[in-house]
């Protein structure tokens, strides 16, 4: 199976402090990664270092074969991201928003592509409305949509489902699910929900302090820390202080 | 490039108050300084022979601010919007970031001015267009300067954060003084006039004041502008290059947009 994103050593400082401290790990194509840890585990860094958005201290992001630090522009074009962290502009209507994220992307047959996404998303009812005015799930659609916009290979999810209610959050593992056998992608998940992760992912990573403390299949850790479930096993390792330092 | 053009298009056409907006403030400034003039005519001899002098320079001075606050203005918008992150996970050089907001800011000046000089000929019966074609290279070395300002206020942002905003909002007033918009440069102190020639500022209003008292032309004024201008915008995109590598080496482009 082919490999889209390969993370190599990857270490990042600020100062003094060790956000993460040489983490390596790969995912291939139609596989969803799962990124478990607690606030501070260096997370977000590590998606940040993904997203050209901060510069490593040290190691390297191959996407495609292709190293971010010197092929940043190429690489954008072919990742894309989500957060409940970060909104499309308020102001805008779905559609406005969606055509101006196509136009940076620079999207040949755009309106075909938003079109697709309007359909695969549920967007109609709300894709002439402005964006600010919209629910969280309705913002969380359009969000979505503006991440598949350019067709990405590697596609890196933020607590995709934060704040939804429980409908609207299946919809969108569903729709997750469907879209990454359509499209052989590649998913990086960040989340916190852990049974969207145990039915999402076929492998997770758990960080704690900057460093992978442990990888594997959900069912499979479950079984080695002999514990009912994936939350169960996120609290035990969470919790284990200094342990892994 | 036009995405992100496009993207401040559709924030200024949907909503009528950002027109107004846009509109208001220049033609309350004009207006203002319009009936100052008047009466500075009618109370001096100075300004006999040149009426519109102050108002000329009040629109020129307007512009500039216009410029530097709009390219404030739409950093300052994503950063508000939440949509940071956004734009620089977007597969866009910064050069045609840097680009589009330029134009962008251009666009948003031009709105408010045009309206404001348009009012100027019945309310007052001054042109600015008494200038000649030489406004057309005021108009220039004020938008090189004004975005100049713009660049390195956006820079200070990246690496700083939002808490340097209101450093945005104050740059203009603090230059204000050096610029000589309403006086000649003999009035500052001697060490007021130093700092004032090494702000293009400070030439272009001369001029604009040269042309309209005096009736010539110092072209050597309009090449000191923009020697200076070349130099202060070289500075500030090497500033900004710059910040926005210490903001990757930082963290600030997270932080900022969350």
């Amino acid at each position: 199976m082919k490999t889209l994103v390969e993370v190599q050593d990857l270490k990042k400082d600020y100062g003094e402090k060790q956000a993460v401290k040489s983490i390596s790990f790969k995912i291939n194509e139609n596989e969803i990664l799962g990124l478990l840890g607690p606030n501070g585990s260096g997370k977000t860094t590590t998606i940040g270092m993904m997203l050209g958005l901060l510069k490593p201290t040290s190691g390297e992001i191959l996407i495609e074969g292709d190293k971010i630090e010197k092929n940043r522009i190429k690489i954008l074009q072919k990742i894309n991201f989500i957060s409940p962290y970060i909104e499309l502009p308020k102001k805008l209507t779905v559609k406005q928003n969606l055509i101006v994220f196509g136009k940076l992307y620079k999207i040949k047959n755009l309106n075909d592509r938003i079109d697709y996404l309007t359909s695969k998303l549920r967007l109609n009812d709300i894709l002439n409305r402005i964006t600010g005015e919209l629910s969280s799930g309705q913002k969380n659609r359009a969000s979505l949509a503006k991440s598949l916009i350019n067709d990405p290979k590697v596609l890196l999810l933020d607590e995709p489902t934060a704040s939804l209610d429980p409908e609207i959050g299946d919809f969108i593992r569903s729709f997750l699910e469907d879209y990454i056998k359509e499209k052989k992608i590649s998913i990086l998940l960040a989340s916190h929900n852990m049974n969207e992760v145990t039915r999402l992912c076929k492998s997770i990573l758990m960080m704690k302090d900057g460093i992978i403390i442990d990888s594997g299949n959900p069912a499979n850790l479950i079984e080695k820390h002999g514990r009912k479930n994936l939350e169960e096993v996120f609290l035990k390792l969470s919790r284990s202080l200094n342990e892994y330092n | 490039m036009y995405g992100l053009f496009l993207r401040h298009f559709y924030l200024i056409t949907r909503s009528f108050p950002r027109i107004l907006d846009l509109i208001y403030w220049p033609s309350i400034q004009i207006t203002l300084w319009g009936f100052i003039s008047n009466f500075f005519a009618s109370h001096t001899t100075f300004y006999n022979n040149a009426v519109g002098v102050i108002l000329t320079c009040a629109i020129l001075y307007d512009f500039l601010f216009r410029t530097s606050i709009g390219f404030n203005m739409l950093f300052l918008e994503e950063i508000w919007s939440r949509n940071f992150t956004n734009l620089f996970i977007a597969p866009m050089k910064i050069s045609e970031i840097l680009t589009s907001l330029i134009f962008t800011a251009l666009v948003r000046a031009l709105i408010g001015l045009i309206p404001a000089v348009l009012l100027t000929s019945p309310l007052f019966g001054i042109s600015i267009l008494e200038l000649g074609i030489y406004l057309f290279f005021l108009f220039l070395s004020l938008y090189v300067f004004g975005i100049t300002l713009g660049i390195l206020v956006s820079a200070g942002l990246l690496r700083f954060g939002p808490s340097f905003e209101n450093i945005a909002w104050s740059t203009m007033f603090l230059l204000a003084p050096f610029g000589c918009i309403y006086y000649p440069i003999e009035i500052l102190p001697e060490i007021f006039q130093k700092i004032a020639y090494m702000l293009p500022l400070v030439y272009i209003f001369e001029e604009a004041r040269n042309i309209l008292i005096n009736n010539t032309v110092d072209i050597s004024n309009l090449i000191k502008a923009f020697m200076l201008n070349i130099i202060y915008i070289i500075i500030s995109i090497t500033l900004f290059f710059y910040s926005f590598n210490k903001a990757r080496d930082k963290g600030t482009l997270i932080n900022i947009g969350e």
